[in-house]
């Protein structure tokens, strides 16, 4: 008999049971569900780690202040102020592996232009900390060395900045104030979308670190002018991160004074790092969710083990009805197998449709990134028909090892 | 040509409740091609195991079955099925049709199994359903059926794939005298028209309609004569035998 015939005869069969056929498969469809659902927002959170990790820069190294001992007290990290501009020329004068070590100052301040205005972040930089975050210019340019040094009322600006402030237009050329100093575009940047914190990195400005210091952030900081944000260091090569990591290390200790085993008062961070150990924690979930859902798959499997045996015994008649009349053993085996696989695959096939849409609502209800592979839902579907195989086995053969005699007498 | 079939010292037994039942026990027959043949018995003489073994749905623990001339005792299962599904024709006592399977689907069931293409099947199952009168009735579902067409339906599936050999076990058992008349009319037909059947049965009125009657007793032929008219010599016998 071909295969098509059995596929017949198996469809006809689940369809005379139809609210039974579907209770059986719901096992199958809240485990192909959960696997599909939970590796679209892995593979989701994955990719956005990833583009994360991009969109900050490759091979960086971030050095803050951090807790500066006084008087036995350890002071919250970065209350005091303890990075300078000499420190970052330091590194990258001392350091081979120190391509860039750019300084950076920033605040929230208030914009305007005209007759809008807006709050943003003004960062003081030197041009290098667009070198370091790999950030392009994408219309006008970067500071010269005569504007960073000189303290020029300059300034590049990010894509939102252009929305806000200037409609849309090109930007370059136009002023703006920061507080009551004007300044001029002559830059916008290229967009970068949403940062580690969740928030849009294109929404910002930098200006050159002497201006900042000189005439906006440092008069109102109200703390030593020469503090710094942090120092953004990229470092040439990536094997190379540990060694240099190392190297800032002993260098700003030595450079700060610090002796001994007594506490550094800055701290090294390395934010590809950070991102990353957030994106296993996301896995680590996942694969919780898929135990869970592999569980669900064997109990699915289990009763499709258990409708088919009863299918079976329901049809004992019929099944020495078909050997009477010509079907060989292995013809019963295939009409049980295909029976028990197209439940599984209908169960995977409705549950590959339960996950995707609980994976779209959940990116639209709690904005998590996801990611539909097809490739997931094939697999998922696949294992569910494996499963469909594997528990289907034992009833068909059950079914293919009934006496023909004994059956047609079966009541 | 070989006879259609030969046994030779034939035995089949059961174990039952720690004693052994003969059900058929040292049985050699010899049916030719085209024979209307009755086998006639109390129930337990053995009369169903015989017609399992002469269909193939049992193995003998001994002796010789020859059907067509070919050996077929100690065949493979698989074999012993294409076998069942080409040459030879099952009839039942309860009319047993597949409940979620039109007539006419009812009637293919057969050629399904011998590989038989689908539009082949159609027509020959179409055939067979007309040559037993029910060609009006291909589509309906065995449950839409009375008891004498659900039989005919049985028959018309019996001879779809031309067989060698019909075997009927109580073809009647589970109607009433008219309808019984109207199926035993058909096999005479089939007979007619050169076919050969073995109708197992153990009412008399039945076995009268064959043109040859065996008897079995515990599992041995007792009995093995033509039929020669009603009212013959085997009326002595069979009044041992209740209706």
């Amino acid at each position: 008999m071909n295969p098509l015939e059995s596929l017949r005869i198996a469809v006809r069969a689940l369809r005379a049971n139809k609210l039974r056929s579907a209770l059986t498969v719901l096992g199958i469809v809240v485990g192909v569900a959960a696997v599909i659902c939970m590796v679209s927002v892995g593979a989701g959170a994955q990719a956005e780690v990833s583009e994360k990790i991009r969109t900050l820069g490759a091979n960086l190294l971030l050095v803050m202040p951090g807790a500066r001992n006084s008087g036995g007290a350890r002071l919250e990290s970065g209350t005091q102020p303890t990075l300078t501009e000499e420190d970052a020329a330091a590194v990258r004068r001392e350091l081979v592996n120190a391509q860039v070590a750019a300084p950076l100052l920033s605040r929230s301040m208030p914009l305007v232009a005209a007759n809008k205005n807006w709050m943003t972040l003004v960062a003081g930089i030197y041009p290098d900390y667009l070198v370091a975050r790999e950030w392009q210019v994408v219309n006008g340019r970067s500071f010269t060395g005569d504007e960073t040094a000189s303290g020029a009322k300059v300034a590049i600006v990010g894509s939102v900045i252009i929305e806000e402030l200037f409609d849309g237009r090109a930007g370059i050329g136009e002023t703006f104030r920061i507080g009551n100093v004007p300044f001029s575009v002559i830059g916008v940047l290229d967009k970068k979308g949403l940062g580690a914190a969740g928030r849009s990195q294109d929404d910002i400005v930098f200006i050159p670190l002497s201006t900042a210091k000189s005439r906006v952030l440092g008069a109102v900081r109200g703390t030593t002018r020469e503090a710094l944000d942090f120092i953004s260091i990229k470092v040439s090569d990536a094997t190379a991160m540990s060694e240099v990591e190392r190297e800032i290390e002993a260098l700003l200790r030595q450079r700060h004074h610090i002796r001994g085993d007594a506490p550094s008062d800055f701290r090294i961070e390395n934010p590809a790092d950070v991102l990353v150990a957030r994106g296993a924690a996301v896995r680590i979930l996942g694969i919780l969710l898929i135990a869970v859902a592999a569980v669900s798959l064997v109990v699915g499997g289990i009763s499709i083990m258990n409708i088919t045996l009863v299918s079976v015994t329901e049809r004992t008649r019929e099944i020495g009805l078909r050997m009477a009349v010509g079907a060989r053993r292995h013809d019963i085996r295939w009409q049980f197998l295909i029976e028990a696989l197209i439940l599984a695959l209908l169960g995977g096939l409705v549950g590959a449709m339960f996950g995707v849409a609980a994976a779209v609502a959940i990116a639209l209800k709690a904005g998590w990134p996801i990611m539909i592979s097809p490739w997931a839902v094939i697999l998922a579907c696949g294992f569910a028909g494996f499963i469909g195989i594997s528990f289907g086995l034992y009833p068909a053969h059950r079914a293919a090892g009934l006496d023909p005699i004994v059956a047609l007498r079966f009541e | 040509m070989s006879p259609l079939v030969r046994t030779i010292g034939v035995s089949k037994n059961y174990p039952s409740g720690g004693t052994i039942i003969r059900a058929v026990s040292n049985v050699s027959l010899l049916i030719e091609h085209g024979e209307f043949v009755a086998i006639r018995g109390r129930s337990g003489s053995g009369k169903s195991t015989l017609m399992n073994l002469l269909g193939l749905l049992e193995r003998p623990e001994s002796g010789e079955y020859a059907l067509k001339g070919r050996q077929v005792a100690k065949l493979a299962e698989n074999t012993r099925a294409a076998i069942r599904s080409r040459d030879i024709g099952f009839i039942f006592q309860q009319p047993a049709l597949l409940p979620r399977a039109t007539a006419l689907e009812n009637v293919e069931l057969p050629l399904v199994y011998a590989g038989v293409p689908r539009s082949q099947r159609h027509r020959r199952a179409k055939d067979s359903l007309d040559r037993v009168g029910l060609a009006d009735r291909s589509h309906h579902w065995p449950s839409q059926l009375s008891g004498g067409e659900q039989q005919r339906v049985v028959i018309a599936r019996a001879m779809v794939n031309d067989p060698a050999l019909i075997l009927a076990d109580e073809p009647t058992g589970s109607l009433d005298s008219s309808t019984s008349d109207e199926i035993l009319s058909l096999f005479e037909g089939l007979h007619r028209d050169g076919r050969t059947i073995i109708v197992v049965t153990h009412a008399s009125d039945v076995a009268h309609r064959a043109r040859r009657q065996i008897t079995l007793h515990d599992g041995r032929i007792i009995e093995d004569a033509a039929t020669s008219g009603k009212g013959s010599v085997l009326n002595a016998i069979t009044s041992d035998f209740p209706r």
